[in-house]
């Protein structure tokens, strides 16, 4: 039990130091997971708005397959990942292995199916209630998925924040990848579990609670600027 | 397409910028690494010659497999059979003594099995299934891993029969299988330099060392750059020769840790 006092008395005292290491770490953190959230969000929101627009056969499969993909294990993709940017792998000789780069790819793909899997069910719905406001004005196709991006923006954010936290939080993939390499590859996450297995718990445990801080701002600042833009919201 | 391209384009100008020449991937054990020795012989050494080495620290076995697949221009490696096995199959270059140290038995304070003072390591051995203790293995293919499947195997103990009865394979690093031994009192295999390095005791000691066959010899190699061209040899063999030259063996013999060394250099 002591060690867990102690913890939130080092993580008290790591972030007042401004140790330098820790804070590039965790820079190192947040531009990884907010890298492959901006990417994952892109490709996530554009699969999300096509398929609650289109319609064809496989339509069914595809969400299907993607809601599975949700519960993709990071240490799967990270294998994955580390199978296609090994020097023996297809991608292997633009040398990305051991990159914040292939930490990017890795988180990519880890999250890219639950935005895209999210975005739909709500998207799905609020094209139910458009469907009559679309017709009468005769809108392509293109045009109807602006608008539901556009009018869905307030779901999207928090659709977005799940996928930073799966982000942020996930270990088995960053590892493989990236090979939490010192000043190069380690952040926040892999740092805890090295921590963990040299046995100093207490650190480990603080750095956890600094992990959640910065998650929790993270998400505060996003959760405020929504906040602030209500006043043009008129659908 | 062209934003396929694009994005290739752009990930490789990324990987270019992390991935300067003056750098080297070093796949080796978390040994090395939890230890700390890395954290104090490898800034002399960038300080000398300018190169960063960038450490990935996984097991023995994991360390080779990604050698094979040429990710990594040096291997520092501690399972010598193996280690030659990956020479005579051309994966690397040559291979090079560097240093040592020994595994030790480590378990309960209390010691169920009554080890304590033993140094014949497989009369130690033996004493643990006879008094029905629990040994936690790293079952992960590491260098530890292969010296305890030896070890049982002196023993005449067909241990991995037992596999989840006393034989617990944990499938994971050293530190995670300490911290298991810890929480289950339980038995194990460690080397002693991450031994002496791990917090997390909670009253475990060494029970059963001294035997010359728990000699840990660690080893480094170049990835054969015939094999995969990408390899940074010029630079990885810089760093061998620094490692297994004067300067680099006389910085493994200075680093101590609560007063002990933890590896005594031995390069030829």
């Amino acid at each position: 039990m002591g060690e867990i006092a102690d913890a939130f008395w080092i993580a008290f005292n790591l972030l007042l130091s401004f140790d330098k290491e820790l804070y590039s770490i965790i820079g190192l953190s947040l531009k990884v997971s907010l890298s492959a959230v901006a990417i994952s969000c892109a490709l996530g929101f554009t699969i999300g708005a096509g398929l609650s627009v289109y319609r064809f056969p496989g339509h069914r499969l595809i969400i299907i397959i993607l809601n599975a993909l949700m519960g993709l294990p990071p240490v799967v993709v990270g294998l994955i990942v580390y199978l296609i940017l090994s020097r023996s792998g297809p991608l292997g000789v633009l040398g990305l292995l051991y990159t914040p780069t292939a930490m990017i790819i890795a988180q990519v793909m880890l999250i890219t199916p639950l935005v895209a899997a999210l975005s739909i069910q709500m998207l799905e719905e609020l094209h139910l209630e458009y469907d009559e406001f679309f017709r009468s004005l005769r809108l392509t196709n293109f045009a109807k998925m602006k608008t539901l991006l556009w009018d869905g923006r307030r779901g999207l954010v928090t659709v977005g924040l799940a996928g930073f936290g799966r982000a942020i939080s996930e270990v088995g993939a960053v590892m493989i990848v990236g090979g939490n390499i010192n000043h190069l590859t380690r952040i926040m996450t892999t740092a805890i579990a090295l921590e963990t297995s040299k046995g100093t718990l207490a650190l480990a445990l603080a750095l956890g609670i600094i992990l959640i801080g910065f998650s929790l701002a993270v998400n505060a600042a996003v959760m405020l600027l929504r906040s602030n833009s209500k006043g043009q919201r008129y659908a | 397409m062209k934003a396929l391209y694009a994005f290739i384009l752009i990930l490789m100008t990324v990987a270019a910028s992390f991935a300067g020449e003056d750098s080297i991937i070093l796949q080796s054990t978390t040994s090395t690494q939890n230890s700390g020795l890395f954290d104090v012989i490898l800034p002399e050494f960038t300080r000398e010659t300018g190169i960063t080495v960038n450490v990935v620290a996984v097991g023995t076995g994991q360390a080779l497999k990604n050698g094979r697949n040429g990710d990594g221009d040096v291997l520092l490696v501690h399972a010598k059979s193996a280690e030659e096995k990956f020479i005579a199959e051309g994966h690397g270059e040559a291979r090079f003594d560097v240093m040592y140290n020994d595994f030790v038995i480590v378990g309960p304070g209390n010691d169920p099995a009554g080890l304590a003072g033993t140094t014949d390591i497989v009369a130690a051995l033996k004493k643990i299934p006879e008094n029905r203790a629990i040994f936690a293995s790293r079952g992960d293919d590491s260098g530890t891993n292969k010296k305890e499947i030896q070890l049982w195997q002196m023993a005449g103990i067909d241990a991995a029969a037992d596999s989840g009865v006393w034989y617990r394979e944990t499938g994971s690093g050293m530190g995670a299988t300490l911290n298991l031994a810890a929480g289950m009192g339980t038995y194990t295999l460690t080397d002693r330099a991450t031994w002496i390095a791990f917090q997390n005791k909670r009253g475990m000691k060494i029970l059963a060392e001294g035997d010359p066959r728990l000699f840990n010899q660690y080893g480094v190699m170049l990835v054969n750059p015939k094999k995969h061209p990408h390899v940074k040899a010029a630079a990885g063999r810089i760093f061998i020769k620094w490692l297994t030259g004067q300067k680099g063996q006389s910085a493994i013999a200075a680093y101590r840790l609560d007063g002990q060394q933890l590896f005594f250099p031995n390069a030829k």
